[in-house]
């Protein structure tokens, strides 16, 4: 499996993630090399066997729908890298 | 006073409690160690005048009645601490600081135990030997140039260098074993679901297991004694009584059979190692434990298994690191979205990028069937192979790495060399099943080396057991000469 620049770039965008053009090269030897290994799966026949999606067999417990903490607003903001009162402040995102 | 650095967690728990010293001389001797350890950079953060306070506070309360009464302990920085910052190793949250306890550091509070520090580790657990960490490379305390290993290296290298009498780590594919391995400690990555994810930064959901990191075995059953348990908080932990693994902690292992799987025996494997397993294997069988040859024919699609499936769920829980709420965020952008693309692109180290990047990839229209699908479906193999072992085997003896401590910067370059790492460490995580490793000898150059023991699932007692038993034949001893200080 090759995995070109543009892919690589592709994938950063589904990301979220700004990458320096300097590094798409190496980055995508990198991935190249990296889908290159686990595609030794390929080998496998697995047409009859259902994927593993949890190793613990337990349907989930159901608990009362009820406040259990709150009231930390203040300690909460404090962690913001922008606030203003009680808001978080993002770039604007409607013109 | 008693040689405080050669006492384990235990005896320092019998000073206590015997009140011969008290928790503030125990917490100054360990500070006064911390600090002159700079140059192994295992410490990210340290709560001092904290742990001080809360030390005196207990000499003058003196509650005997927690396991961990007293003791001052550091632990993995990837456990968030209420109003004590927590990184995960990372820039995007160099400055986070918590509301909230995790239950796994809480349940050690609530036995008595008084936190002195965040410990170093790979950027988001992402790695095998804290190469990856914003906040530097941790020394193995074996050796100037060594790794300790990862991710837990700062866990395994305080403990090692007697910065903290126990610690705790994670293990998503041999995070705790492998660097236990690497500094002649014992480390175990229990069933999945015996101890509480809530509260850890996560990494791989469906992996990541917390546990104990020690320098002996009863240590480490006493450790996870209390950290585990059963937590409503998080939707797999399961339910059931908490163990009494110290007091039902037994040597007697007579008749226990144990399988030796030759899919383990890989090629290139140095020597020593395999004299190492045949060592063990010996140990056993003076026990009186009986060895059977089994075979898990998947173990090779274990790792490739692994590069699927812990990178695509690492892509999906890392998506909350935006510059919003929290952590750090770009002043470059013009607009919301390139706001998140530039806090990503600068905060995230490269290691986890990649691993974004692929679980992207994997889970991405068109590739999901052909690479997530399929790795689950592997998986499913690999955790039949264990359950049709189990039939007929008490627990299964390994070596925990296919090499001792490697030098600083020998594997930065090539990332699936750094993955070969952990061959036999990453098939327990996939199964859930767990696995402790132990030091059992050292190679030519005096580094250590460990085996690794695995059992069924929620088998900790039997595993501490065997564990205990080999301990007490092997009698590994390790001297380090503080060449830091």
């Amino acid at each position: 499996m090759s995995i070109d620049k543009n892919q690589v770039k592709k994938v950063a965008k589904l990301s979220r993630i700004s990458l320096d053009d300097s590094k798409l090269e190496s980055l995508s030897k990198d991935l190249a090399s990296i889908l290159n290994f686990v595609e030794q799966l390929n080998k496998l026949d697995t047409k009859k066997i259902e994927p593993l999606t949890s190793v613990v067999n337990k349907t989930l417990d159901p608990r009362k729908d009820k406040i259990n903490d709150g009231e930390i607003k203040n300690e909460i903001l404090k962690n913001s890298p922008e606030k203003n009162e009680d808001f978080f402040i993002v770039p604007k995102v409607v013109e | 006073m008693t040689n405080l650095n050669n006492s384990s967690l235990l005896e320092i728990v019998n000073l206590i409690k015997s009140k011969k010293v008290s928790s503030l001389e125990i917490t100054k001797h360990f500070i006064k160690n911390i600090e002159k350890s700079k140059k192994l950079n295992s410490f990210i953060t340290t709560c001092f005048e904290e742990s001080l306070k809360k030390a005196k506070d207990f000499d003058e309360k003196k509650n005997f009645d927690g396991l961990l009464s007293g003791v001052p302990l550091a632990i993995k920085d990837l456990f968030c601490t209420k109003n004590v910052k927590t990184t995960a190793g990372s820039k995007i949250l160099e400055n986070f600081i918590p509301t909230y306890e995790s239950t796994v550091s809480n349940n050690l509070w609530s036995e008595g135990a008084i936190l002195l520090g965040k410990l170093n580790c790979d950027e988001f657990a992402m790695g095998s030997s804290n190469e990856t960490s914003f906040f530097g490379n941790t020394i193995n305390p074996i050796g100037k140039d060594l790794v300790p290993g990862g991710s837990s290296g700062g866990s395994a290298s305080a403990l090692a260098a007697n910065l903290t009498p126990a610690t705790i780590g994670t293990d998503t594919g041999g995070s705790i074993r492998q660097p236990a391995s690497f500094t002649g400690t014992v480390g175990l990555k229990p069933t999945y679901g015996l101890c509480s994810r809530w509260g850890i930064v996560a990494f791989a959901s469906s992996l990541d297991q917390a546990g104990p990191m020690t320098k002996n075995v009863k240590d480490c059953a006493l450790l996870l004694e209390a950290m585990s348990g059963y937590d409503e908080k998080d939707s797999t932990s399961i339910n059931k009584k908490k163990e009494k693994y110290s007091k039902n902690l037994s040597e007697k292992i007579k008749g226990l059979k144990i399988g030796i799987p030759k899919e383990y025996r890989v090629e290139n494997m140095p020597k020593e190692i395999d004299i190492l397993w045949k060592k063990g294997i010996d140990i056993l069988k003076k026990s009186g434990a009986k060895i059977v040859d089994i075979s898990l024919p998947h173990t090779k699609y274990a790792l490739p298994t692994y590069y699927i499936v812990a990178p695509a769920e690492a892509s999906s829980n890392l998506a909350r690191y935006d510059g919003v709420k929290y952590g750090y965020r770009s002043k470059k952008g013009k607009n919301l979205i390139e706001m998140y693309e530039n806090t990503r692109g600068e905060a995230f180290g490269d290691e986890v990028k990649r691993r974004i990047l692929i679980g992207t990839y994997v889970l991405s229209s068109g590739y999901y069937d052909a690479y997530y699908l399929k790795a689950q479906k592997v998986r499913k193999l690999i955790k039949n192979d264990f359950d049709k072992c189990f039939k007929n085997v008490d627990a299964i003896l390994t070596p925990s790495t296919p090499s001792s401590a490697f030098k600083i910067g020998e594997k930065t370059n090539d990332p699936i060399s750094m993955y070969l790492n952990d061959i036999f460490t990453v098939p327990v995580n996939l199964a859930g099943i767990p696995a402790i490793s132990i030091p059992a000898g050292q190679d030519k150059q005096g580094h250590p080396l460990g085996l690794q023991l695995i059992t069924n699932t929620l088998d900790e007692q039997k595993i501490l057991n065997i564990a205990l038993a080999m301990e007490k034949s092997i009698a590994f001893k390790q001297s380090i000469d503080r060449w830091w200080e």
